[in-house]
């Protein structure tokens, strides 16, 4: 049959295996961090300082994408911050989406004082200024990894839980939840079975984004050097420290900064393809 | 077991009407159904019409449940079920089915019909009943494996019936089931419906505001008008000799074929 649905999948399937490519690197990357990177991520040459990339005059072989100021390979240095940013977007991605979601259908499905205790505090929470908040919070907690976990996880469960919540309301009002009680299912039975496969897609399409979106706080609170001790190298603390020398050595500012776009554009098109592929109503 | 599978006596369901909500304070209560009084015996296959407006989709939704009454008494084979809480209602549930009018929205869009015959027994989608009762709506037991989105009109108002009769209720509540669907699949349907009624001993509410469709399928009606029960007879005298006006005009509004006509 001749219709318009061939070409849309097309679409989606380039997109979805570029992203996956990329994403497929960086994990890659991150899992085999020791073993791959050309030189020790921390050891410092002055001799060697900001040396240019490879393929620029004056450059040394060995060091692909040149050297920062204190001699460090940008290059092993993008491939280990790979690890602190996939455990952030796993783990706080991951985890803001559970305590987002399961507050956003909670207040979707049974309403009332769930609903409107729930909504008011995503009303007080949005009030703050997300990056004040974040910088706030790291400030009481202390740096760290688990801290900067922590504090994406609470700044950012609202996201999850405004749209969850509408996508949840608009569901509850359709006929086939009528039909789950005619049927004699539970309130939590008809949530579990009927309603969630519905909100699905759009959780996943939001976990998606919300993993390069954690990828991006966890840099911008590097940037603030309020992320994780600066021996251990991040893709932020690298755009931090390039930015001082950026007439002199824009390579420093930028791999680490093309890694970062790569990775969080990747994370939101994975997640959208995905969709389109998986969910049997767009199929 | 009594001979009434339902009586309903003076049976009032009433809504805030918002629009003359005053600023401070409740707003006025309108009216939906006015203190309504009939009986369903069973095996019978009951007509209700009425006008749009005139709370026959209230009244249906009220009997199943799925709105509670606000005065009145409701007994489902000897139990008042008018004010019965969700939990105390629910093993009362598969004795009740309800089809509803648009099957595309009633039919979980991301379940295959076979889960979604399935879930209301509490069996997988391969459970020899759901087969059986697709069978029983002239579908291929593999439509199970098909998604609502996949079907047409029609085939999705069969999976409804499937679903409402897989639980083998004593009543099925059918909510203007065939005003959806396009004038083939509708008659259709209708027959299907009267194969199952003769063949399960289905008692049936069948809610329409198409008295040809209820002339084909019901031996007894109601007629609705603005919450009000103006006419309750048995079909054959209400077609014959209607009591009241506004029955009269319903049925004045059924087009016939005219042969004088020739195009």
């Amino acid at each position: 049959m001749l219709d318009g649905r061939g070409s849309i999948r097309r679409r989606s399937g380039a997109r979805l295996w570029l992203s996956a490519v990329w994403l497929t690197l960086f994990v890659l990357a991150a899992l085999l961090a020791p073993w791959i990177s050309p030189h020790d991520p921390l050891a410092q040459d002055l001799m060697l300082g900001r040396l240019p990339p490879a393929w620029v005059a004056g450059a040394e072989p060995g060091y692909w994408l040149g050297t920062d100021s204190l001699g460090r390979d940008v290059l092993s240095r993008i491939i280990h911050g790979a690890r602190i940013a996939l455990v952030v977007a796993l783990i706080a991605g991951t985890a803001t989406c559970l305590l987002g979601s399961a507050l956003g259908m909670v207040a979707g499905f049974y309403r009332g004082w769930a609903d409107r205790l729930i909504s008011r505090l995503v009303d007080i929470w949005m009030a703050f200024p997300p990056v004040l908040f974040a910088i706030l919070l790291i400030a009481v907690l202390g740096t760290g990894l688990t801290s900067v976990i922590l504090a994406i996880v609470i700044i950012d469960w609202t996201r999850f839980c405004r749209v969850v919540r509408a996508e949840t309301l608009n569901q509850s009002k359709m006929d086939y939840v009528h039909s789950a009680k005619v049927a004699g299912f539970t309130r939590l039975r008809t949530l579990a079975t009927e309603i969630l496969p519905n909100v699905l897609p759009t959780i996943i399409a939001l976990l998606t984004l919300e993993m390069g979106i954690a990828v991006i706080v966890e840099a911008i609170l590097s940037f603030v050097n309020l992320s994780i001790s600066t021996d251990q190298p991040t893709w932020g603390g690298m755009i931090a420290e390039g930015r001082t020398s950026i007439h002199q050595a824009w390579w420093v500012l930028v791999f680490p900064l093309v890694a970062l776009f790569l990775t969080v554009l990747s994370f939101a098109q994975f997640g959208d393809g995905l969709r389109e592929r998986f969910d049997p109503v767009l199929r | 077991m009594a001979d009434n599978i339902f009586e309903v006596s003076d049976l009032r369901v009433d809504v805030a009407d918002m629009t003359r909500k005053p600023l401070f304070g409740p707003a006025p209560r309108l009216e939906i159904l006015k203190g309504i009084s009939f009986t369903v015996p069973r095996g019978v296959v009951l007509g209700i019409v009425g006008g749009s407006g005139s709370g026959k989709t209230t009244l249906g939704r009220t009997m199943v449940r799925l709105a509670e009454p606000s005065g009145g008494r409701m007994l489902f084979d000897g139990h008042d079920i008018a004010h019965l809480s969700d939990a105390a209602m629910r093993p009362l549930r598969p004795r009740i089915q309800m089809i509803f009018q648009d099957p595309l929205s009633s039919l979980n869009p991301r379940l295959t019909v076979g889960r979604t015959v399935a879930a209301p027994l509490n069996a997988r989608a391969n459970d020899p009943r759901v087969g059986e009762a697709l069978e029983h709506v002239g579908l291929p037991a593999e439509f199970a494996q098909r998604y609502p989105h996949e079907l047409s009109g029609g085939q999705r108002q069969r999976v409804g019936i499937a679903r409402a009769i897989a639980m083998r209720p004593e009543f099925i509540l059918a909510d203007e089931i065939v005003s959806g669907l396009d004038v083939s699949s509708q008659a259709q349907v209708l027959m299907l419906l009267e194969k199952l009624v003769a063949e399960l001993g289905l008692t049936l509410a069948f809610i329409s505001h198409d008295l040809s469709v209820i002339r084909r399928l019901c031996s007894r009606v109601i007629v609705l008008r603005s919450g009000e029960i103006v006419e309750n007879a048995a079909t054959a005298d209400l077609f014959e000799r209607p009591q009241h006006a506004y029955t009269r005009e319903l049925l004045d509004a059924i087009p016939t074929p005219d042969p004088s006509i020739r195009w």
